[in-house]
């Protein structure tokens, strides 16, 4: 019995969201969302551009308050908790991979700084054991030894994405959030990255909300997926199910959108 | 010799009062940030404007004032500051730690150990010890108010990473009581031991910056390290040239262009006090009498080499 599928038996789900909502002004950002997340499955969010999936993300990641709704991680309520609480969760439970590496990196700090920050965050104080566990990271997401003290600024778009990704999973969290991972990159580098994405889910039991609009990542990396639209959500289920037998119009449509090489 | 064309000590009594309060509440709370309403000071930022408001807030007019600017007693600093207060507060001036009640300084802490009753007040540049790992204010306020002090150590870790030791060799940050980092102004780590447990007030006021805070006597201070790097109070590997003194921070001194060079105690107190009791160092001759002041040549060469070795010159003043 795998890692994995351990987890997945547990029927406790790791996030439960009711009825998020969230307005900007008269506008919605996303509306009456709900869902289970349960230990080490992979959620994939999908929808054109403004459909409210980085609303959905940012408001699930603390980033943003959303206006309704609850959100209970492992049976707590994260709306509720205190900022130093909620802060924590996200500096040691959580994880979040933004689309821009930039974004997520500290651009003036070495690759090993920028590994070991979380470490240090949560109180390690031993330069060798941070810049050890820094090292075995950078090796984990395919980052030559001799590159620890380099800056980000001097790695390559896919580096800096493994290396934020290296960065956020260092303390090990058990919920990732990741916000378009691939965007950006070139589809011979974004396949290796999801081939270490799918390997690093599987071995550490990730549980993984992943929003993107290309549905290729999502085929690969999610079991499960939500289609968004105008900021509601038109239609969810097994991922395979739901791209390969799409049932609401804007689905078919998303789906058949997809150029064939 | 005061001057009636100003209130006691230049600032008007509402605006003492202001940085008063500022004080006490910083005095209440080690190490916390408190903002208050700076002056404009006759004089630029970067030359003191925190650290004069807050050293006018304090005198009485039966203290006795002494101003330092890296250790020296007469250099420019020290000199405009001490004739400002001389002339608008007229209380009485020192060069002598020990007989001083109020002191000003210029990143350096005195040699002579403070007493309680003497209230020590800090020029501080730049008083967010995260402003250049974290630029935006809201943030670090925020981290301040959550204790979320990472990133402290990650500039620590930069350093060892980068030089194979903590370079940080002045302005070293400091935790207090255990709860707020602290930026202890640009005074060399060799003094951050002064700073804890401390028998006098420590004041800290940074004008353009527009913040007080304070370590009351006897407060706990820990200089951050790591457990395998851990912190070292570091000075040049010398005496001093003059009078000898192994244990006093020392001022590199170019003597000529040929190499040639000499080390001195930075507190110009400390060192004549002890030529005057009759210690000798390797450059004072035996029959020579040992000057009450040191030289203008030797003021010139050591200033010549702060700023070499801090990279940082006059705009490490506020």
């Amino acid at each position: 019995m795998t890692l994995m599928e351990r987890m997945t038996m547990t029927d406790q789900p790791l996030l439960r969201v009711e009825g998020l909502t969230k307005r900007y002004g008269q506008r919605i950002g996303c509306a009456d969302v709900s869902f289970d997340l349960y230990p080490g499955e992979v959620l994939g969010i999908v929808g054109e551009s403004g459909s409210g999936k980085s609303t959905l993300l940012s408001c699930l990641a603390g980033h943003q308050r959303p206006d309704l709704g609850r959100i209970a991680y492992d049976g707590r309520d994260v709306l509720e908790m205190s900022e130093t609480e909620r802060r924590r969760l996200s500096r040691t439970d959580w994880a979040y991979v933004h689309q821009n590496p930039r974004d997520g990196l500290r651009m003036g700090v070495s690759a090993g700084g920028n590994v070991g920050e979380r470490l240090m965050a949560v109180g390690a104080r031993h330069y060798g054991e941070i810049r050890g566990k820094a090292a075995d990271w950078l090796g984990r997401v395919e980052i030559a030894a001799d590159r620890i003290d380099d800056r980000p600024s001097a790695f390559s778009g896919g580096m800096q994405q493994r290396l934020q990704i290296a960065r956020n999973l260092v303390t090990g969290p058990r919920l990732v959030f990741m916000d378009e991972p691939t965007g950006g990159l070139d589809v011979s580098v974004q396949a290796r990255l999801l081939d270490l994405l799918r390997g690093l889910v599987r071995d550490l039991g990730l549980s993984v909300i992943i929003v993107t609009h290309d549905l290729a990542v999502v085929r690969l990396l999610a079991h499960r997926l939500m289609v968004m639209k105008s900021g509601r959500v038109v239609e969810q289920g097994l991922t395979d199910q739901v791209l390969d037998d799409p049932q609401h119009a804007y689905t078919q449509l998303l789906v058949s959108s997809v150029l064939q090489v | 010799m005061t001057d009636q064309a100003y209130n006691f000590a230049y600032l008007d009594e509402q605006t003492k009062r202001m940085i008063r309060r500022a004080i006490l509440k910083g005095i209440a709370v080690p190490g916390y940030q408190v903002p208050f309403a700076s002056r404009e000071m006759p004089m630029p930022y970067g030359w003191g404007t925190g650290g004069v408001q807050v050293t006018a807030a304090c005198l009485v007019p039966e203290d006795r004032l002494k101003v330092i600017d890296q250790g020296a007693d007469d250099t420019t600093n020290a000199v405009s500051i001490r004739r400002f207060f001389q002339r608008t507060a007229g209380v009485a001036t020192t060069e002598a730690t020990a007989e001083a009640t109020v002191i000003q300084t210029r990143h350096r802490i005195p040699e002579t150990p403070l007493k309680a009753g003497q209230i020590l007040v800090y020029q501080v540049p730049i008083p967010e010890p995260l402003r250049f790992l974290e630029p935006r204010e809201t943030e670090t306020r925020k981290m301040h108010e959550l204790e979320e002090y990472g990133l402290m150590h990650v500039k620590l870790y930069e350093d060892i990473a980068r030089h194979g030791q903590i370079a940080t060799s002045y302005a070293y940050p400091v935790k207090v009581e255990g709860r707020y980092v602290m930026d202890p102004s640009p005074i060399p780590k060799f003094d951050n031991p002064k700073l804890g447990n401390s028998p006098a007030i420590q004041l800290f006021g940074a004008g353009r910056e527009q913040r007080i805070y304070a370590l009351p006597p006897f407060t706990e201070v820990v200089s951050l390290d790591f457990d395998d790097h851990p912190f070292t109070a570091s000075k040049a590997p010398h005496d001093c040239d003059l009078c000898g003194a192994t244990d006093s921070y020392l001022d590199e001194v170019i003597t000529d262009d040929t190499g040639g060079r000499m080390f001195v105690c930075s507190d110009t107190d400390f060192c004549a006090g002890r030529r005057a009791k009759g210690h000798r160092g390797r450059l004072s001759g035996e029959g020579v009498a040992p000057s009450p002041h040191p030289s203008p040549t030797r003021r010139e060469g050591c200033a010549r080499h702060e700023s070499v070795a801090q990279g940082a010159g006059t705009e490490g003043a506020a």
